[in-house]
């Protein structure tokens, strides 16, 4: 048990590393001058330079540059965005918990519709039913997201004017961002219009959400399915059929624990394309989140924003990455046999 | 038994989608008490002194600050603002101003104000631009481009402060656009008591991001490429004196100086003596015609926030209009006048533009220093042509420089005719051979007073080769563009002007007059006498009638000389849903959303 950890962690540090030297080499990569790509700070005059050059270490050695750079960002201080002068910690302190909020509840929504619609499914394979659903899964998944997204905008915030099309609440309401969960934060806000805000940010949520949560729940169902029709061929089934146990027996006891142990690894994978669609539909409904960010700071060449907007998407994909499959060693005893830990 | 509970399930989820879905369409009393616009961008700074963007004065001049004047947004006309009244002394030079009392500032998180509005803070705002000296000069970029492009600076002698509600503002010499200038969305009035707070602690470009001003709307909150939040200001002096018009009709107020408006007098005549001969309408303004003279009104009191939703892309702009996301958005554009138009819950408003695009030769090179080989070119197109194929009739036709919405506007003003014999014979007459060729340059970027400068140049192309003329297109990117033709490379060009205030010398000076060909805006080159005398007497006279006829005999010059010919005078458009009332568009600068209120 420990040495999974060990080797988990060890797994994580090292990917981390080679990540934070990606960064900082983008410093000098990027065209422009590279104390004010690694700062954001553009400095007024040649003295001020000099002093930014010595204090960010820059005069000395390329390794105690990058020494000092991680330094800086453990402290989190991460530099100053060009365009808006913020420190770019506070900017993706709010970005990416809008993006995370939105992966939840897309995710949400994959596990709790897309599972049991595939166990279904799977049970009933090559039956009416499983042809609808699988039918459906297939289309939905061949949509790219976007034309998704864009779809849903024209139809339900155009046409029938059900659903706003932007941003995660009104700009009325005023919420204290605590969390950084637009929903969590107006419960724990003391503000007039709870329910109102509430809904109000329930339905700027429902068409992202629908948009990646679809794709997602698509490939879940197809993946549930099959696992459920391999878990359905094993002899043991076979087997607890011929002692006469009833079919719900055989789901509970057998199939359902026995389908879900392939499903974990493989959503894993998921993770990081499901952060990938976020992006992508953040864009398009202007939620105020990190991919809607890296895009402005692209389009503006603010450099530090990009260099530690990277490694902070990266570090959320490594981190969930490694989080699930390393839990999904500690359950599965059979894997036990991969001595070593991976991505 | 199995499939009937996921089918529940199934139903009991996709009724809650629903729900949730269609949960927004309830319109809550609560969405009226704030007004969303939908602006195009970031402002650059919360101090529109320093930017002359129309960006930022929207976003700031008019709902965080006053001026000492302001423009009536129908007539053009100087109405009285934080200056209750004023009196321009005889010789032109004195412009006396009478302060407004209980003005209060904003009180915000970062400003607690002890005294109400004061000569003090006009001298300050004044001052800052105006000195180099001033503390507050350099601070932020230390630049003023409005007042530095006019050269006000140089011209204003002093500012002086003749007791706590009178200042008196002296110039070097005459110029009847003086009080134009104040009115504009630059000239805004600063707190003095917070720039000398910020100074003492050592902060002063907050000055520039953290805005106090006298406005109908306080400073909240600013993120950029997000959103900016104002809030209405709850001791608005407009909505206060509203009030107490109501309550007291002519009490006297309280202080420790006679009434304003004969104190005025009294006392300008003591220090300006004989002033009495000159006409009331332009120098003095009483409060009480205040309130029906400007249409800036205090914000209705169930507004209680105004938000900019900075969305940069046109579309998106108009769909969050359409869901009823945005109350009022910025910049329409062309093509998407006319879904707004068979929109049944907005409202396009549109008035014409303070603007001109016009089609200009560069009276430098032959043969267009030959007045008549100018006017057979504009003989040779159809202006109304232009207007319906470039514009889409989103235009007015023009004749002289000046639109309808400016007061010297000269209806019967002569126009050119589309006539291509009478063309063809001019050229012939001027020694021009049928096969002549020349340029047109077309300005690669859109304007409102010029949407396409390159079709235009495409069907004035074909117009040319009718009667003779092989006309060229030249383009280039914008800034090289702009370098070519300051250093007169182009034989004719396609570009306009956006004039800044509502006096007609804003268009006549910087387009054709010999000063403006160094500083780059006369696109003519063309330097005439007669033309420089007249819009520099124009400017000697404060009578109106007076202008206005120097400004008849200026058009007159214009048609017979035609150094470049009018087009086109774009209209402005804004776009709002039919809940948001006592929205207006002013010709004369930013939007303004005092007055702007939502009701269902």
């Amino acid at each position: 048990m420990i040495r999974i950890l060990a080797r988990y962690s060890i797994l994580f540090i090292l990917t981390l590393l080679v990540l934070a030297v990606m960064s900082f080499s983008l410093a000098y990569l990027f065209p422009g001058d590279v104390l004010e790509n690694l700062t954001g700070i553009v400095p007024a005059n040649d003295a001020q330079r000099l002093a930014l050059e010595r204090q960010f270490r820059l005069d000395q050695s390329y390794f105690i540059q990058f020494f000092y750079y991680l330094s800086n960002l453990f402290a989190g201080d991460w530099g100053y965005s060009f365009t808006s002068g913020i420190a770019l910690r506070d900017e993706i302190g709010i970005a990416m918990p809008a993006t995370i909020e939105l992966a939840t509840y897309s995710i949400m929504i994959a596990l709790f519709v897309g599972i049991p619609l595939g166990y279904y499914a799977g049970m009933r394979c090559y039956s009416t039913s499983d042809y609808i659903i699988n039918t459906s899964s297939i289309t939905t998944y061949s949509f790219p997201v976007f034309w998704l997204a864009l779809l849903l905008i024209l139809v339900f915030s155009l046409q029938l004017d059900k659903a706003p099309l932007s941003g995660r609440i009104s700009l009325l309401f005023d919420v204290e961002p605590v969390s950084g969960f637009i929903l969590l934060d107006i419960l724990l806000s003391d503000m007039q219009n709870k329910s109102l805000a509430f809904k109000d940010a329930l339905s700027h949520l429902t068409l992202p959400t629908v948009a990646i949560g679809a794709v997602s729940t698509a490939s879940m169902v197809r993946i549930t399915r099959r696992s459920v029709i391999d878990a359905r061929n094993q002899p043991y089934i076979a087997a607890a059929v011929s002692r006469g146990l009833s079919g719900w027996q055989i789901f509970f006891r057998h199939i359902l624990r026995n389908a879900l142990l392939p499903i974990l690894p493989l959503m894993a994978i998921q993770i990081t394309t499901l952060i990938t669609n976020t992006m992508i539909v953040e864009t398009l409904f202007s939620w105020p989140g990190i991919g809607n960010w890296l895009i402005q700071a692209i389009y503006q060449r603010d450099y530090p924003a990009l260099r530690v907007g990277m490694l902070a998407v990266s570090t959320l994909v490594i981190t969930l990455t490694i989080t699930v499959d390393m839990f999904n060693r500690l359950i599965d005893p059979s894997r036990e046999k991969y001595e070593h830990a991976a991505i | 038994m199995m499939s009937s509970v996921i089918k529940r399930v199934a139903v009991c989820a996709g009724t809650a989608l629903l729900v949730v879905s269609c949960a927004k369409q309830n319109k809550q009393p609560f969405y009226n008490t704030g007004v969303v616009y939908c602006s195009e961008s970031n402002p650059v700074t919360f101090n529109p002194q320093l930017d002359t963007s129309s960006t930022t004065s929207d976003a700031t001049s008019h709902q965080l600050y006053d001026r000492l004047l302001d423009f009536d947004p129908d007539s053009g006309r100087i109405v009285p603002s934080l200056a209750s009244s004023w009196l321009v002394s005889e010789n032109g030079l004195t412009y006396a101003f009478q302060l407004r009392r209980d003005v209060a500032f904003h009180t915000t998180d970062f400003f607690t104000p002890t005294r109400n509005f004061n000569a003090n803070d006009v001298i300050f705002s004044i001052d800052r631009w105006r000195l180099e000296s001033h503390p507050f000069h350099n601070v932020s970029s230390g630049s003023y481009p409005y007042f530095e492009s006019l050269g006000l600076a140089d011209n204003i002698a002093d500012v002086t402060r003749v007791n706590g509600y009178r200042v008196e503002i002296t110039l070097k010499r005459r110029d009847s656009s003086f009080l134009a200038n104040l009115a504009t969305d630059f000239a805004v009035i600063l707190s003095e008591e917070y720039a000398a707070q910020l100074f003492e602690q050592g902060n002063p470009s907050q000055i520039d991001r953290l805005p106090v001003g006298t406005g109908p709307y306080r400073f909240d909150s600013f993120r950029k490429d997000s959103y900016i939040k104002y809030l209405h200001h709850e001791d608005y002096w407009r909505a206060l004196e509203g009030d107490a018009a109501d309550e007291s009709l002519g009490d006297e107020p309280l202080g420790d100086e006679p009434l304003e408006d004969e104190s005025l007098e009294e006392n300008s005549d003591a220090i300006l003596a004989s002033d009495r001969a000159l006409s009331t309408e332009e120098n003095v303004a009483n409060g009480e015609d205040l309130n029906q003279a400007t249409n800036e009104k205090a914000p209705s009191a169930s507004v209680k926030q105004l938000i900019f939703d900075i969305t940069p892309r046109s579309s998106l702009r108009l769909a969050k209009l359409m869901t009823g996301e945005c109350d009022a958005t910025a910049f329409p554009a062309q093509t998407e006048l006319e879904v707004i138009r068979n929109r049944e819950d907005l409202t396009l408003a549109e008035k014409p533009g303070l603007n001109i695009g016009f089609w200009a030769f560069n009276t430098q090179r032959p043969p267009f220093d030959n007045p008549n080989v100018r006017r057979a070119l504009a003989f040779a197109i159809d202006k109304n042509t232009l207007l319906e194929a470039v514009y889409f009739d989103s235009a007015s036709r023009a004749k002289s420089l000046l639109p309808a919405a400016s007061w010297a506007y000269q209806n019967d003003a002569d126009d050119t005719a589309y006539n291509p014999v009478l063309a063809r014979s001019l050229l012939a007459e001027a020694g021009i051979e049928p096969g002549f060729s020349m340029t047109i340059w077309a300005m690669p970027v859109e304007r409102a007073y010029n949407p396409n400068a390159i079709k235009m140049a495409e069907l004035i192309q074909r117009y040319l080769r009718e009667v003779g003329v092989e006309a060229n297109i030249v383009t280039y990117d914008w800034k090289t563009f702009r370098r070519h033709l300051q250093e007169g490379l182009h034989d004719s060009v396609l570009i306009g002007w956006s004039a800044d205030n509502g006096d007609p010398d804003n268009f006549y000076r910087p387009l054709l007059s010999c000063g403006a060909i160094p500083s780059g805006t006369n696109r003519a080159m063309w330097c005439n006498e007669d033309y420089d005398r007249l819009i520099n007497e124009a400017l000697k006279t404060e009578d109106l009638d007076k202008r206005r006829a120097i400004y008849h005999q200026v058009n007159r010059l214009m048609y017979e000389r035609l150094p470049l010919v009018p087009i086109a005078h774009a209209y402005r458009y804004q776009a709002y849903r039919n809940e948001v009332k006592g929205m207006t568009i002013n010709p004369f600068g930013g939007v303004r959303f005092g007055g702007v209120e939502k009701v269902l």
